[in-house]
């Protein structure tokens, strides 16, 4: 892996987040784990749930199907894929502990091929 | 591309200058237990650094939610208290505290509790316990093991969590209670060719996402979407959840029972149930047939419709769904003990999962096996290969609500009374004369009569008060905290155990005992209190805080010191203790499971064909007849109709449109946040930050009639009390209902009385009075209340960048 992270930069390169939001639960465990592996004070993140809803998405029934409510992490300018982490040949921390398992850490190409596979999918690449 | 992993890793090693323990998580801080699997890095120096989810845990495997992320902030928080304190008892309220070693504040609890008991009568002292904490389910041990007084008491209005279930599963199913099979019990998980992963799961009454309520870790309900499970929810408040369900029932809070009704109107006459079940195991389907059919107390699908508010092509619709889905499971949670009709709507709902057949099969619901009576079990292994089991026709000739409660048949005899303090003394437990079963079944006074014993004095004083890990004043674990209040400062003397000085002990302790983490003792975690059949885990001590101590330790000190015979000479350590009473469900003792760290304990499934419900050994259920008692013997013993009804909410709008109309709105609490378990982590701002502020929900219709928009602070009254929160303009509440935070105090507040952390400023539980309760003694009206909404000029905004001034410096 040596060669994709480049050394003694924080920094990657060619890789990416996928994130099923069909799934995401909003819990915002990535957002905690984040601030907890970079020591990030309050009012700094590495990792944002955004918050696509609760709208009805029409006005002739309330049960939740009726309701767009999506939670979508974004990896913020601080975001770096948990660099360290990946050197030491772990998943970055908002992946590790996803309580939905909705998130994966790979390659941009690897993850495109995943992207296919399901709607409600959406991928991030935080570093160029 | 592959990762590394720590699967297979032991219990404890060595990772790049980092000793790493791996546990099973729980309290404090407090959580339903499940036993998520935990690592703790600890530095060179001793400290924990940083944690991180134990790929090795079956259920959790790596997962966490935010509140474990955040343990080093819990645990070197700057605001916890490390070392004994004591303030002179008029001093109550004001910061007047005076360290103290432990020596002195066993010598000073000894000098007291002998006086009390000697001068009174050990009944004239009480031990207060709240929810999801190690030291809230030793709270009877405390009070009758150690104290020698039987009145241990949860302070909730109508034990208004659990116990209306907990009291209709040891009534009407005989068993523990039942929860969703989400296969954690078995090795390899949703693997195991024995698990059946469940056709539909109803989610009732409950958000077990951030909740993860009694031991259901809460993300396997997506686990199990992801594998093919359909979702029913029935809640009047849409959620993430419901908002991936095939169906939503938005049932009027409190009407629970009347829907459980019709479910149970629709399943029988349209043939959906499992004969072959009814016939064998169940007791007096034709009078629950008939009642369920009865033209004024029985409940059609129409009649619900118009009592609950739904739909009646909707009650149809999920009714059927679930009856002919096999297997189908439901998570049913909270609503049904937060109002006064619960115990019925527990009935029904475990009629509901008894006549589909959905009772201990893979995929439906899960129940623990009870122990067996002495002798039992070498019977059972000689007769093992083939012998025929007795089916029982009958009870038990012991006290089956002691052993469905307490997972043991022990030593309780109706002349020892509960823990040998002997029956004279059992029978003075504060409510027992009016609410036996309930005393009798947790083994604990009625809240509600307790705290008119703390105000009135009848009928008797209570003088000693022991506050064991709760923080009872914040709005959850009692109804009327200012009365609370008032009654505990009656108390001559009150002690407390807890990690942070709460408001309940800042307004009213006089001896404060700190106690430890998750991460400072080697304890046991019992997966639903060991209710259901899933894991015993580990909980491995990685580090040393200050001068706490874990409440087993506290139980075992005092215990010696006191001379309590079931523990003094018996035991030294709290983890001995621990070891004797949780880790022996595993079959070994703390130190082989802290090696293995985690331990399925198998499903077994139909353990009712195997006589594994009894501790006679006799097939079927712990109950009079021996059956799942759709007529209920023990209801009716009680004075209780045998056979569930609906009764209206006391304070609905429809009850009394008079009061209706000056209290026009809906009042419903209790709705889980992932950042705080309860009125926990107020005070740590990674946490604080996800939900800075008190909200209350209201939908934008309601918001514009009464001139509030998103962001405002209001604040809601009614008759008993009042609070302010901000207002979330949100249609997830219907038109006419608002939803209310709870738990909230403001650790970044005044602390001193009579600000106490401005406990009273957000406090939803003064809106909600006291002896609501069932027949029966149960449940409270925190989900079905009503009030007025007044908008406020006033902006009570929290201020983070001062909450992370002042509790974001650690102390390590």
């Amino acid at each position: 892996m040596g060669e994709i992270w480049k050394v003694g930069e924080i920094m990657a390169v060619g890789y990416g987040l996928l994130i099923d939001y069909e799934f995401c639960s909003g819990c915002q465990t990535c957002e905690v784990a984040c601030k907890e592996e970079h020591d990030l004070p309050v009012g700094k993140w590495g990792i944002r749930v955004l918050d696509d809803g609760p709208w009805q998405k029409n006005d002739v029934d309330d049960e939740g199907k009726n309701f767009n409510w999506n939670k979508i992490p974004v990896p913020t300018d601080l975001c770096d894929l948990c660099a360290d982490r990946v050197k030491a040949g772990k998943d970055p921390s908002c992946v590790h502990h996803c309580q939905a398992f909705v998130m994966k850490f790979g390659t941009i190409e690897e993850l495109a091929a995943e992207l296919t596979k399901k709607p409600k999918q959406v991928l991030w690449v935080p570093r160029g | 591309m592959e990762y590394k992993n720590d699967l297979g890793k032991p219990w404890r090693y060595e990772e790049d200058g980092f000793t790493v323990t791996r546990t099973s998580m729980w309290s404090p801080p407090g959580c339903h237990p499940v036993g998520c699997g935990l690592k703790l890095y600890v530095d060179k120096e001793g400290k924990l650094d940083h944690v991180e989810g134990d790929e090795n845990n079956p259920i959790t495997k790596g997962r966490l939610c935010v509140r474990c992320l955040a343990l080093p902030d819990y645990v070197y928080n700057p605001s916890r208290v490390l070392y004994p304190m004591k303030r002179d008892p008029k001093d109550r309220g004001k910061d007047a505290w005076e360290r103290i070693s432990w020596d002195e504040a066993y010598a000073i609890i000894k000098e007291k509790r002998d006086y009390f008991a000697q001068t009174y009568g050990p009944e004239c002292m009480a031990v207060f316990s709240g929810t999801g904490r190690s030291g809230g389910i030793m709270c009877q041990e405390m009070a009758q093991k150690v104290l020698g007084t039987p009145n241990a008491c949860y302070t909730q209005s109508g034990f208004a969590c659990y116990q209306p279930r907990s009291a209709a599963c040891s009534c009407v199913l005989g068993a523990y209670y039942p929860e969703i099979d989400y296969a954690g019990g078995l090795e390899g998980g949703y693997d195991n060719p024995e698990y059946v992963v469940p056709e539909v799961i109803v989610v009732w009454g409950k958000e077990p996402l951030p909740s993860n309520g009694d031991g259901l870790f809460g993300h396997v309900v997506l686990d199990l979407m992801k594998k093919g499970a359909k979702l029913i929810s029935v809640d009047p408040r849409v959620n993430w959840l419901t908002t991936r369900s095939e169906i939503q029932l938005r049932v009027r809070p409190g009407t629970d029972a009347a829907l459980a009704m019709a479910w149970c109107y629709i399943i029988i006459n349209e043939d959906l149930y499992d004969h072959d079940f009814v016939d064998q195991w169940c007791y007096g389907f034709e009078e629950f047939k008939n009642r369920i059919n009865d033209p004024e107390k029985g409940i059609t699908p129409e009649k619900a419709a118009e009592i609950c508010d739904v739909d009646v092509a909707k009650i149809y619709a999920a009714a059927r769904m679930y009856g002919k889905a096999k297997p189908a499971t439901i998570a049913w949670g909270l609503a049904f003990d937060q109002n006064q009709n619960g115990n019925q709507a527990g009935h029904a709902m475990l009629a509901i999962m008894a006549i589909t057949g959905n009772v201990d099969v893979p995929g439906g619901q899960i129940i623990g096996e009870v122990p067996a009576d002495m002798g039992m079990e070498s019977e059972m292994a000689a007769g093992a290969g083939g012998a025929q089991i007795e089916k029982a026709d009958g009870a038990w000739e012991g006290d089956s609500t002691d052993v469905i409660s307490f997972g043991g048949i022990g030593d309780e005899t109706a002349q020892g009374g509960w823990e040998g303090i002997g029956e004279e003394l059992t029978q003075k437990t504060i409510g027992m004369d009016q609410y036996p079963l309930y005393c009798n079944n947790i083994r604990m006074a009625h809240a509600d009569m307790m705290l008119d014993a703390l105000l009135t004095g009848e009928p008797y004083k209570v003088r000693m008060g022991w506050i064991q890990s709760t923080n009872l004043l914040s709005p959850t674990c009692c109804a009327e905290p200012s009365k609370w209040y008032q009654g505990l400062l009656g108390l001559e003397f009150c002690i407390a155990t807890d990690v942070f000085l709460t408001p309940s002990i800042q307004g009213c302790a006089d001896l404060f005992l700190p106690i430890q983490s998750c991460a400072e003792k080697d304890d046991v975690n019992m997966t639903h209190y060991a209710g259901s059949p899933v894991m015993v885990g580990a909980i491995n001590k990685a580090i040393d805080v200050g001068e706490a101590k874990s409440d087993a330790q506290i139980l075992v000190d005092l215990g010696n010191i006191l001379g309590s015979p079931r523990i003094a000479g018996r035991y030294t350590t709290g983890a001995e203790y621990t070891s004797d009473n949780r880790a022996v469900i595993a079959g070994m003792d703390i130190r082989a499971l802290g090696d293995v760290v985690y331990y399925q304990r198998g499903c077994n499934y139909r353990k009712y064909e195997k006589g594994l419900l009894r501790p006679d050994r006799k097939a079927g259920f712990l109950t009079n007849t021996g059956r799942v008692e759709l007529y209920s013997t023990a209801f009716e013993a009680n004075g209780e109709d045998p056979l569930p009804y609906y009764s209206e909410p006391a304070f609905s709008p429809r009850k009394d449109p008079v009061r209706g109309e000056k209290y026009p709105f809906i009042l419903t609490t209790g709705a889980r946040t992932y950042a705080f378990f309860h009125s926990e982590h107020r005070q740590i701002p990674r946490l604080r930050e996800l939900n800075p502020n008190p909200l209350l929900e209201i939908n934008p219709e309601d918001a514009r009639k009464i001139g509030v928009t998103d962001g405002q602070w209001v604040e809601i009254a009614n008759e008993f009390g009042k609070a302010k929160f901000k207002a979330r303009v949100s249609p997830i509440v219907r038109a006419g209902t608002v939803h209310a935070q709870h738990g909230w105090w403001f650790p970044e507040q005044e602390g001193e009385a009579p600000n106490l952390f401005g406990v009273w400023q957000s406090n939803c539980n003064d809106l909600v009075p006291n002896h609501y309760n069932s027949k029966l003694g149960y449940g409270a009206p925190h989900k079905c209340m009503s009030c007025t909404i007044r908008p406020l000029n006033e902006n009570l905004d929290a201020d983070m960048s001062m909450i992370w001034e002042k509790f974001g410096k650690l102390v390590k």
